[in-house]
């Protein structure tokens, strides 16, 4: 099996594994990160959503071989339980989960809309997560936990 | 497991040694030669399986229920922090482990709060009470004199605290329910919104889930499942998956296929080359689609049963018109959003499994069967999952984990399945059929009433008394462990009549069954059993019969409501969404309104939706507006939370999904083939409390889904004047009603 050296929230590691093994394994059980969940394997549902480069990914169906010299960030890469990013704050505050097996995709997609549009319109988050699925029916928490946020980092 | 955050280290100090410093009575032996106590508690009498007092200044909380995202570990903390007067913090709760918490059975049926809840009130009360009883002998102060704030007993000038007082007091013994919970005047965290426990850990990447377990030398295992229900395995190439790179083990019993490797993707690989080998038989014995599917309902061998008769005294006299319509329900999925995944592992003959069950003790009954060994040797862990909304693949890759650790040579094995496993193996809520029947009199009031329901089964989860098992596990084995045939659950609950006894007072009604045990599609319980389909149809019919009675919905089933706190909810709905009497829709857009107390026994909850229907014949919602009565509140925010989510799922059920499947195989394998609501089809959402603190606290997890369906078939029958009765309304069916 050949080498890849991934780099996953500044930590840099190499991981023997073939070529189109998706990154959501690696991040998984290589880097040991519990942020982007396994629900479909096929781009439909959000729920490994990551970073690379700082655009949104959908890691089930990134193979590793096309992240060299990219930077990965998952939701343990955007904050701590000690220093949360305002988003994960904003969706404590709403208690935006049920379930939360969807949090962390939908965290990563929202971060992605609030890094090019900082004060997103209702239907602006509406879209920007109409390809997360969340199974509980706390979409209307989490537009309100993105809004929160928009406007806490906009005091930041 | 706990809620509190667990970090790798505590998971494997939590589950690699098991305390053993309590009673685990066992449960029906006792419950049948005692008397009753409140909830739980009846079943699981030793105070001390309830609660510990710890040296370290907390308390220990034990339930046998389990958190399955409706955040039930938060409200039983605030429970018992309340009763025994410590601060919420100092609660640790211990949740569904068959080695440490009391059995309750299944977490289901919007229980928690009533039995486990109830269990925890007397339980604290009676510790609160016990530790007072010792802290005033030995400070030789009345205990009428003594408080308690946050564990320190004071009666001025002397203190003493419960962890000091605790080492003079055991809990090994029956609770006795003597010591009463305290009244709602003085509860400080229950009623308030208490964040959930949970949560922290989940939007940090904490390790929250099974999913997220790493034990040391863990594989990673798939199974490889039959290509239709009742295919048989003819051939497969083992030898040539064994090679692979990273696979440690296959095994095959009988129908049973599974592998175990080093890596996931080794795994997923493996599974992928044993399926491409596999040769089955497979027969076309599913039945029919689409409209088809009921007529074929309709003609299977069925149990015939009145649920429910009653004869008026005086009948009327009269003209009577007689009104019926007929409702249908496909088959709908759980589609949990992380399928079903188990740890186990096997060693020296035990094994250890960690699982997202909503019931870890029938589970291990199960398991036990399918594995061929006794429960003593079989250890189940509740460890979160994705929500489950009911019975899904979780019980099933529980035993799916446990069969492959055999094979591991004591190395624990990951299992997870993956989104065409859980799509096509779990268990379906059943399609259904409700005829209904009303007759008016002249007064065009409801003098009769008929409901008849033809359904599969809503329970077929692991029990631990039936003779067979319920886990696919069992039935795919060479020497296979066969299901027994589930009896419907009674009234007044019910399962598939669940609902169907009308809570209005109609002076004739005769509610019948056709329970059809046969299930060529497997079917179980999914969130509600029957309620959703039979109060989408007893809420649409009494909206039809309204209509024809040239009544107003809202004043129609007040009418026919005596009930105070049903009624309550109705006017509450109407008002907070200025329902106005005897409004039309305008061809694209109307209002709608539905009732239910979910199995006339838990809360009472009104929806009113407003639809519109586009040109395309799309119907969107675009407001619900919900009033809820759960008796006395412990968490609003929870309760809001349940009844909001309960509104957006039924919606999504009601509006895009059903099962699809040919006459062979099941051909719903992704969420392509499968629409749910996103976020542009998600309605706004209002939920109204009505808070009853002398009440008893009722459970809220399925008191939406039913009035949801109802009040959107009532709105877009009143946007299009056109009555949609087959579920579920997508815009070809909506485009065949109008045109």
């Amino acid at each position: 099996m050949p080498d890849y050296i991934l780099r996953v929230n500044g930590t840099q590691r190499t991981v023997s594994t073939d070529a189109d093994t998706p990154l959501l394994y690696v991040l998984r059980n290589d880097f040991e990160l519990n942020g982007p969940k396994y629900s479909c394997g096929m781009a439909q549902c959000g729920a490994c959503t990551v970073h690379i480069e700082g655009r949104a990914a959908r890691s089930c169906v990134t193979p590793v071989s096309s992240l060299a010299g990219k930077a990965v960030t998952t939701l343990e890469g955007i904050g701590t339980l000690d220093k949360m990013h305002p988003l994960q704050k904003a969706f404590l505050d709403e208690q935006a989960a049920q379930c939360g097996y969807c949090t962390s995709g939908m965290i990563m997609a929202a971060k992605a809309l609030l890094d090019s549009t900082p004060k997103p319109s209702d239907a602006q988050i509406r879209n920007a997560l109409a390809g997360n699925l969340c199974r509980c029916g706390s979409h209307n928490r989490i537009v309100r936990a993105v809004q929160r946020a928009a406007g806490a980092v906009k005091g930041a | 497991m706990t809620t509190h955050t667990l970090s790798r280290r505590q998971f494997l100090k939590r589950t690699g040694v098991i305390v053993s410093t309590f009673t685990l009575a066992g449960p029906t032996a006792i419950a049948q030669q005692s008397t009753p106590l409140p909830g739980g508690l009846s079943n699981n009498r030793m105070l001390d399986g309830w609660v510990r007092i710890n040296s370290n200044n907390t308390v220990t909380v034990f339930t046998g229920k389990c958190e399955i995202g409706q955040g039930i570990l938060t409200a039983l903390a605030q429970i018992a922090a309340d009763e025994l007067d410590v601060a919420y913090e100092r609660v640790e709760i211990i949740s569904a482990d068959t080695a440490r918490t009391p059995n309750e059975g299944m977490t289901a049926g919007s229980l928690s709060v009533e039995n486990s809840g109830t269990a925890l009130r007397f339980a604290c009360a009676e510790a609160r009470g016990m530790l007072l009883a010792a802290a005033s002998r030995k400070l030789n102060v009345a205990v009428e004199k003594l408080s308690v704030a946050d564990g320190a007993i004071s009666a001025t000038p002397v203190r003493m605290t419960y962890w000091e007082v605790a080492k003079d007091v055991s809990f090994k013994r029956e609770a006795t329910a003597t010591f009463k919970p305290k009244p709602v005047a003085q509860h400080k965290v229950i009623g308030k919104n208490v964040p959930r426990l949970d949560l922290p850990a989940k939007v940090t990447g904490g390790t929250a889930y099974v999913q997220d377990m790493r034990l040391p030398g863990m594989l990673f295992g798939r199974v490889v499942r039959p290509p239709s229900y009742r295919a048989t395995l003819q051939s497969v190439d083992e030898a040539a998956v064994r090679a692979m790179p990273g696979v440690v083990a296959v095994t095959r019993d009988g129908n049973f296929l599974a592998v175990a490797a080093e890596r996931e993707e080794q795994a997923i690989k493996a599974a992928q080359a044993l399926r491409a080998s596999a040769k089955w038989n497979e027969t076309p014995d599913l039945p029919p689609s689409g409209l088809a599917l009921y007529d074929h309902l309709k003609k299977m061998p069925a149990r015939d049963s009145v649920i429910n008769t009653k004869t008026p005294v005086n009948a009327s006299g009269g003209k009577i018109t007689t009104i019926e319509a007929e409702y249908t329900r496909p088959f709908q999925a759980h589609g949990a959003l992380g399928p079903s995944a188990a740890v186990a592992q096997f060693q020296d003959g035990k094994y250890q499994v960690w699982t997202h069950s909503q019931g870890v003790f029938p589970l291990r009954t199960d398991l036990a069967k399918a594995l061929k060994t006794t429960v003593a040797n079989v250890t189940c862990t509740h460890v979160e999952g994705a929500g489950c909304y009911g019975h899904n693949g979780a019980d099933d890759a529980a035993c799916d984990a446990a069969l492959l650790a055999r094979a591991t040579n004591g190395r624990p094995v990951k299992l997870q399945w993956m989104r065409d496993d859980e799509f096509v193996w779990e268990p379906y809520g059943s399609a259904m059929i409700m005829k209904m029947q009303a007759q008016l009199d002249e007064a065009k009031n409801i003098v009769s009433w008929q409901h008849e329901i033809w359904s599969h089964p809503h329970n077929t989860r692991p029990t631990s008394n039936a003779a067979g098992s319920f886990v696919l596990g069992g039935w795919h084995l060479a020497n296979p462990v066969p299901p027994v045939v589930p009896n419907n659950g009674p009234q007044p609950a019910g399962a598939a009549d669940r609902n169907a006894v009308p809570l209005y007072d109609f002076p004739r009604q005769n509610i019948l069954l056709h329970y059809v045990t046969d299930m060529p599609v497997r079917t179980s319980a999914l969130r509600t059993l029957g309620a959703y389909a039979n109060v989408f149809a007893l809420e649409s019919f009494i909206d039809e019969v309204a209509l024809a009675a040239g009544a107003d919905p809202v004043e129609f089933r007040l009418r026919h409501m005596k009930n105070p706190r049903a009624r309550a909810v109705i006017e509450l709905a109407a008002q907070k969404a200025g329902w106005k009497p005897g409004a039309k829709g305008n061809g694209t857009s109307g209002r709608g309104i539905a009732f239910a107390q979910y199995k006339n026994l838990a809360c009472y909850c009104a929806v009113v939706a407003d639809v519109t229907v586009d040109r395309t014949d799309n119907v969107r919602v675009t407001r619900a507006v919900s009033a809820v009565d759960a008796g006395l509140i412990i968490n609003p925010e929870g309760i809001i939370h349940q009844i909001e989510g309960g509104i957006i799922q039924s919606a999504s059920w009601t509006l895009k999904e059903q099962v699809k499947f040919d006459r062979q195989r099941i051909t719903t394998r992704s969420w392509a083939d499968y629409p749910i609501f996103t976020f542009n089809d998600v309605p706004a959402v209002e939920v109204h409390l009505i808070n009853m603190p002398n009440e008893r606290p009722l459970g809220t997890g399925e008191g939406s889904q039913g009035p949801a369906v109802a009040a959107i078939a009532n709105a877009i029958a009143n946007a299009t004047g056109k009555r949609p009765r087959d579920l579920p309304f997508t815009p070809d069916k909506v485009r065949a009603l109008t045109s």
